[in-house]
C-alpha cells in the first residue's frame, strides 16, 4: 500500500513543491526577465507560500479539499497568468480526486491529467506553444503510461520528471504562441519557457515524496 | 543574459508594499475624486456608486500609472482594480470592483488584451454571473506591434485603452444601458491603434533590477506597457523619422477614410521628459496630416507608461461625430479632467 497517496502525503508533496518554488525563484524570474517580465519567481512564491500557510492552518482536510484549498489560494493570490492556471490545475484535480479520502497511484495520475486539461482550456493552449503545458502534457503521458504498464508509482513519477525536464528544455527552441513571450515573435527563440521551468518542479517534487522510493523521507 | 544589478534608486519603503503605498498617496492626492479600499485592494468612485448607472471597470498589472487607477472618477470608471507591478489583479479584486460598481444597471469590464488579465477578468465575471450581476467584457487589442495570427495570444492592449475608459464612461454616465455602452466601447476598439518606441527598460520594485539592458546608440521598437523588449531593436534614429515610422506602422493597419479626423494620443512611457514628449508630437502630428488625416482631438502626456521606461507610443483613434462628443463629455479623474 505504499502508492496510497493520503493526505499526509499530498501534503508532502505540496510543501517541497513550495520549498522547491522559493528555492528556483530568482532562477524562474530570471528566465521570465528574459522573455516576459520578471515576475514568475516572485509571484509564484507568494502564492506557494500562501498555499502551504493555507494547508497548516486545515490539519484535518482530505485530499481534495487539500487539493482546492491550494488552488483557491493561488488564484486569490498569484495573478498574472500563473495564477489562473496553476489555480486551475489543483482546483481540477480536487474535482478529481473528489470526497473519496486517499488516492492511489491511477487515482492520482487520473487528477493530474484531469488538471493538464483545466489548464489548457483556461489558456488556449496546445502542447508546442511554449508554455507549462510542454512540460506537464509529456509528464502526464510517461505517468500514465507506466502505470498502465504495471510500474510502480515512484518508477513512473521518475519517468515523468524526465518527460517534464526533457518538455522544459525543448521550450528553449520553440516560438512562443502564448502569453508575454508570445510578443516577441521570433526573439523568444532560445530561451526557456519559465512556465514550463516551474511545472517541472511540480513534477519532481512529486518524485521526490510520493511512491515507495521517497518513504523514508516522507 | 541577466543584466547586472545596478542600484535601485526609487522612493520605496519595502518594495513588496510599493503597490499598496502609492495607492494610499493617490486616495491621499484625491480624496474627492477617489477612495483606496484597502481591504479588496481595489480603488473606487469617491461619489459612486451612481444608482441606475451602468458600472465601468477596468484593472491591470501596476507599473502603468496613470492607467487605471487615475481614470477613476465621474465621466470614467466606477472603480479600478490593480494587480502587482506588471502582473494582473486576481479574481477576487476584479469581483470586488464589479460589485462596487454594480447597482443593477450592469457592469462593463474593460480588458486589455494580456493572456493574464483575460484569464482573471474571465474567472471573475464567471463569479459575478453567479452572484447575478449582468457583466459584459470588452477586450482591448490595439497593438499593431504584435501579428495577429490565429492560434496566438493576439495584440495586446495599449493606449486604446485609455480611450475605451474615456468613450465608454461619458457612455454610461449619460445613462446608457449595458449593451449600448459595450457596443460604443467595441467601436473604439475597432478603430484605434497603438505602436510604441522604447528607449531604454524599466526597474520593478520587486526585481530591483532593469528587465533588460540596451547597449548604447540602440531602441526597441514595438514594445508593451510591462517593460520588456519589443519586436524588434534597431540603431537609434532621428524624431523625425521615428514619427514617420510610427505613423505608418499605425495607419498602414488602421486604414482610416481619406481626410478622417481623428483623436492622437502620444503617450511617454513615464521616463520621458514633457519636452521630448512634444518634440516627437510635433513631428507626428506633421506626419499624420501629410497622410491625409486630421488631428482633431490631441492627448500628449503620460497616460499610460511603464515604470520609469524612456520612449513613447503613439495612438490614434479614427473619430465620428458621436465618439467626439463622447470623447468632449465632462471628466473628473486625477490623471484626465476637463469640463468639471
Amino acid at each position: 500500500m505504499t502508492d496510497t497517496i493520503d493526505s499526509p502525503a499530498l501534503r508532502a508533496w505540496l510543501h517541497e513543491f513550495a520549498r522547491r518554488v522559493a528555492e528556483n525563484s530568482d532562477h524562474l524570474t530570471a528566465l521570465d526577465s528574459e522573455i516576459g517580465d520578471a515576475d514568475h519567481g516572485s509571484n509564484m512564491d507568494r502564492g506557494m507560500a500562501a498555499a502551504a500557510a493555507a494547508i497548516d492552518s486545515d490539519p484535518g482536510a482530505e485530499p481534495g479539499q487539500l487539493l482546492k484549498l491550494v488552488g483557491r489560494t493561488l488564484v486569490s493570490t498569484v495573478g498574472g497568468a500563473a495564477g489562473p492556471l496553476y489555480g486551475t490545475l489543483f482546483l481540477r484535480m480536487a474535482a478529481a480526486a473528489g470526497d473519496a479520502g486517499p488516492l492511489d497511484a491511477a487515482g492520482f495520475a487520473k487528477a493530474l491529467h484531469a488538471g493538464l486539461d483545466g489548464v489548457m482550456v483556461r489558456g488556449r493552449a496546445e502542447v508546442g506553444d511554449k508554455t507549462m503545458v510542454d512540460a506537464l502534457a509529456p509528464a502526464v503521458d510517461a505517468l500514465e503510461g507506466e502505470l498502465a504498464a504495471g510500474a510502480a508509482l515512484d518508477v513512473a513519477l521518475a519517468a515523468a520528471t524526465t518527460a517534464a525536464a526533457a518538455g522544459r528544455d525543448a521550450t528553449a527552441d520553440r516560438v512562443a504562441r502564448k502569453g508575454r513571450a508570445s510578443y516577441l515573435g521570433e526573439r523568444s527563440i532560445g530561451h526557456q519557457d519559465p512556465g514550463s521551468a516551474s511545472a517541472t518542479l511540480l513534477v519532481e517534487a512529486a518524485a521526490a515524496t510520493l511512491g515507495t522510493a521517497a518513504d523514508g523521507q516522507a | 543574459m541577466l543584466p547586472t544589478a545596478t542600484p535601485m534608486r526609487k522612493f520605496l519603503n519595502d518594495p513588496g508594499d510599493a503597490v499598496r503605498d502609492s495607492l494610499v498617496g493617490l486616495a491621499a492626492a484625491h480624496p474627492g475624486v477617489l477612495r483606496y479600499d484597502a481591504a479588496n485592494g481595489i480603488v473606487v468612485r469617491a461619489d459612486g456608486p451612481v444608482p441606475g448607472k451602468v458600472g465601468v471597470v477596468s484593472g491591470g498589472g501596476s507599473g502603468c500609472e496613470p492607467l487605471h487607477t487615475g481614470f477613476v472618477g465621474p465621466g470614467m470608471l466606477d472603480a479600478a482594480a490593480p494587480g502587482q507591478v506588471f502582473s494582473s489583479p486576481v479574481p477576487d479584486q476584479i469581483l470586488a470592483a464589479t460589485h462596487a460598481a454594480d447597482t443593477g444597471a450592469g457592469v462593463l469590464h474593460i480588458v486589455k488584451n494580456f493572456t493574464g488579465e483575460v484569464m482573471n477578468f474571465e474567472m471573475a465575471a464567471e463569479l459575478a454571473a453567479d452572484d447575478g450581476v449582468a457583466v459584459e467584457a470588452v477586450v482591448v487589442n490595439d497593438d499593431v506591434a504584435v501579428l495577429d495570427r490565429p492560434g496566438t495570444a493576439g495584440r495586446r492592449g495599449l493606449g486604446g485603452t485609455v480611450l475605451v475608459e474615456k468613450i465608454a464612461g461619458a457612455a454610461a454616465e449619460r445613462g446608457q444601458a449595458l449593451d449600448a455602452v459595450a457596443a460604443v466601447a467595441r467601436r473604439v476598439v475597432a478603430r484605434v491603434r497603438s505602436f510604441g518606441v522604447g528607449l531604454s527598460s524599466c526597474t520593478p520594485p520587486v526585481a530591483g533590477r532593469p528587465i533588460f539592458t540596451l547597449p548604447d546608440g540602440e531602441i526597441e521598437l514595438g514594445i508593451g506597457i510591462s517593460g520588456e523588449p519589443g519586436r524588434q531593436r534597431v540603431p537609434l534614429r532621428s524624431a523625425r523619422e521615428l514619427a514617420a515610422l510610427m505613423v505608418d506602422e499605425v495607419l498602414t493597419d488602421l486604414a482610416p477614410a481619406p481626410g478622417a479626423p481623428v483623436l492622437a494620443m502620444l503617450s511617454g512611457m513615464g521616463g520621458t521628459p514633457s519636452s521630448e514628449l512634444h518634440l516627437l508630437y510635433g513631428e507626428l502630428d506633421r506626419c499624420l496630416r501629410e497622410a491625409g488625416v486630421e488631428p482633431v482631438r490631441r492627448l500628449v502626456g503620460n497616460f499610460i507608461t511603464s515604470l520609469e521606461q524612456s520612449g513613447a507610443a503613439l495612438t490614434v483613434l479614427e473619430l465620428d461625430d458621436e465618439l467626439i462628443s463622447l470623447w468632449d463629455a465632462p471628466v473628473h479623474t486625477s490623471a484626465l479632467r476637463w469640463g468639471m
